[in-house]
């Protein structure tokens, strides 16, 4: 299978021109072999008993999980990233029609949500809540661990975002930024509204490796997006998913799946929590 | 420019004399295989090692491809391995149709108009010489367009229609058929499939698909062209401008049927062509003109709403007053 798409141009010189679109189905090979790995293998959780009435007193049975700004932007960019990938691959595909205008719109759409993101969690929200710390690392050490059988004893429970949840936050984060950063250098391309078509800011070996990035950014994101899908929809992650659509959890979700100490609801006689 | 080899790199060559085995060989190579028409356009392409193909079908005789009957509506069905010359030719073109028969009969030199084909004109690639010259261009797969830079050499471009790629369609004959509203008939899929076109669809622009000018696809036989039967008071016009008047692809060409209801245009159609990667429609033209005089007065605004959306590149600013001034005369000279 061809990874790379090689040309000679004009001067003579051999240069990358992108990457082979044979790798959007080796992303999607990868994704449902994935998907159907975690499936058959990794053991299903087991309920756990009833929360420890200590930690639940005074907490409210509705806990925010996602502020409504948080949601705004998640599914914002949802609909931005769905657009892209449509536009982007659908053609290759063999489904045809106008797609440029579309998806140079729809990537201005996602660099102002993302914009907006980065805005809301400095300003709005502690970006810390997603770092990887050390806990993480034993906290995914110990997953692990217990998804391959090598132990019966749970993970411990995690602050506000388990581990998984921030591996695939910055998985794709640096995907989105790959693209975005890319997809602007590429805008010098196309003709467009916003400024003037200049094909020659970079030299072709340099064009070749923007190309390259941005497919290998797009083809990503199909297996982020594959696995973002498939855990979505997972019995035991619904209650996750709902979050994002109503904004909190259940005070009994908070308990079982959360670490009380690393995340502190900060108001307890209310529906805060920080 | 590329440099032209005597020797040209191997392939298998077929020859089929049906057109279920063309169809056939053509599903068997797809992606590998070439349809050789009159071979006027494909023979440079491999000379020049551009295109190398591994199977070529060369459809010259297949005799159910060639001639012009009449069709089951009274209308016209030419075959699309008929030749430029004979669809110049043939009486029955000739008088019902006479813009398709000038047209044809304005591609480049009477030994190309007897070897060139009908469908040849229709499908050629175009003549963008960045593409041609081998290349990587967006058209050619890559991720640039050589023309569209402020340094390029863009006198033959378009000035509508671009999407990245700027390069322009060629054919003399597409104009002529999106005026008449012919219908293209492909076969696919071995011959399983058969669909028609309308002629104003079968060709699709950079937007669509950059690596195409039309809607045939590998294993896709173009097999013949329908012309609907001729409405009494129709009027037409062609016109084909090029740098020298023989041998020269058009830098544009026009052409319009108008339905006339006493003096006034009850109905038309006008086509340009050699300023957009496709020959162009140009509606809005046409809704100038509805229920108008065909006088000069409204053939200049018609020719001024044709070129409405023109965005010229650095060389080829000329196309807008060219192409408001075709329209104008294909409105006020149609005869």
């Amino acid at each position: 299978m061809e990874v790379l798409r090689r040309a000679l141009n004009p001067w003579g010189e051999d240069v990358l021109v992108g990457v082979s679109w044979d790798l959007i189905w080796a992303a999607v090979v990868v994704g449902a072999l994935f998907v159907a790995g975690h499936a058959l293998l990794v053991p299903k959780k087991k309920p756990s008993g009833p929360p420890n009435p200590d930690e639940a007193k005074g907490l409210p049975e509705k806990i925010l999980r996602h502020s409504t700004g948080a949601r705004a932007f998640h599914w914002s960019m949802t609909v931005a990233m769905f657009v892209l990938l449509v536009t982007a691959f659908f053609p290759l595909l063999g489904i045809r029609f106008p797609w440029v205008t579309i998806h140079w719109i729809a990537g201005f759409g996602l660099i102002l949500t993302v914009l907006y993101h980065v805005y809301h969690v400095f300003a709005k929200q502690d970006f810390r809540t997603m770092w990887m710390g050390r806990r993480d690392v034993d906290e995914t050490a110990r997953t692990l661990k217990k998804a391959l059988r090598a132990t019966d004893e749970d993970p411990p429970r995690p602050g506000k975002y388990p581990a998984d949840q921030k591996m695939f936050h910055h998985a794709a984060t640096v995907v989105t930024v790959g693209a975005v950063a890319t997809g602007v250098l590429m805008m010098f391309r196309i003709d467009h509204f916003l400024w003037g078509q200049n094909p020659y800011i970079l030299s072709d070996a340099a064009w070749g490796w923007v190309y390259v990035i941005h497919g290998i950014c797009g083809i990503g994101l199909i297996f982020l997006v594959i696995a973002h899908v498939y855990f979505a929809i997972r019995p035991e992650k619904r209650w996750m998913t709902w979050s994002m659509i109503n904004g909190w959890i259940h005070r009994d979700r908070y308990l079982e799946n959360h670490d009380p100490e690393r995340w502190v609801v900060s108001g307890r006689d209310g529906d805060e929590a920080s | 420019m590329a440099v032209i080899r005597d020797m040209i790199a191997p392939f298998e060559l077929y020859q089929p004399t049906g057109v279920d085995d063309a169809l056939r060989l053509l599903e068997e190579h797809r992606a590998d295989s070439w349809v050789l028409a009159g071979g006027l356009d494909s023979f440079d392409w491999f000379k020049d090692r551009i295109k190398r193909p591994a199977a070529v079908i060369d459809l010259g005789g297949v005799e159910a491809l060639k001639g012009i009957r009449e069709g089951a509506d009274g209308g016209l069905e030419i075959g699309a391995m008929t030749s430029l010359a004979d669809v110049a030719g043939d009486e029955s073109v000739r008088d019902a149709y006479p813009l398709l028969a000038e047209a044809a009969g304005l591609v480049a030199t009477p030994q190309i108009r007897n070897q060139g084909t009908l469908g040849g004109n229709l499908a050629q690639d175009t003549r963008c010489w960045y593409y041609r010259s081998g290349w990587p261009c967006y058209r050619a797969g890559g991720n640039i367009c050589y023309a569209a830079t402020p340094q390029s050499m863009n006198r033959e471009h378009c000035i509508l229609g671009a999407s990245r790629c700027v390069a322009v369609n060629p054919s003399d004959t597409a104009p002529a058929l999106v005026a008449l509203d012919a219908e293209m008939f492909v076969a696919r899929r071995g011959g399983e499939h058969q669909q028609a076109y309308a002629a104003a669809d079968f060709f699709i622009g950079p937007a669509i698909d950059i690596t195409r000018m039309t809607v045939l696809e590998p294993g896709d036989l173009l097999t013949h062209v329908v012309l609907p039967a001729p409405r009494p008071g129709a009027r037409w016009y062609f016109e084909k401008v090029r740098d020298r008047k023989s041998w020269d692809f058009s830098l544009a060409s026009v052409a319009s049927a108008l339905q006339m209801d006493g003096d006034r245009v009850a109905d038309l159609r006008i086509s340009v062509n050699g300023v957009a990667p496709y020959p162009v429609r140009c509606e809005a033209a046409e809704a100038v003109v509805r229920g108008q005089l065909p006088d000069d007065e409204t053939g200049l605004a018609a020719g001024e709403a044709a070129v409405e959306d023109a965005r010229p590149l650095r060389h080829n600013d000329y196309k807008i007053a060219l192409m408001r001034n075709l329209v104008r005369r294909a409105v006020r000279d149609a005869a």
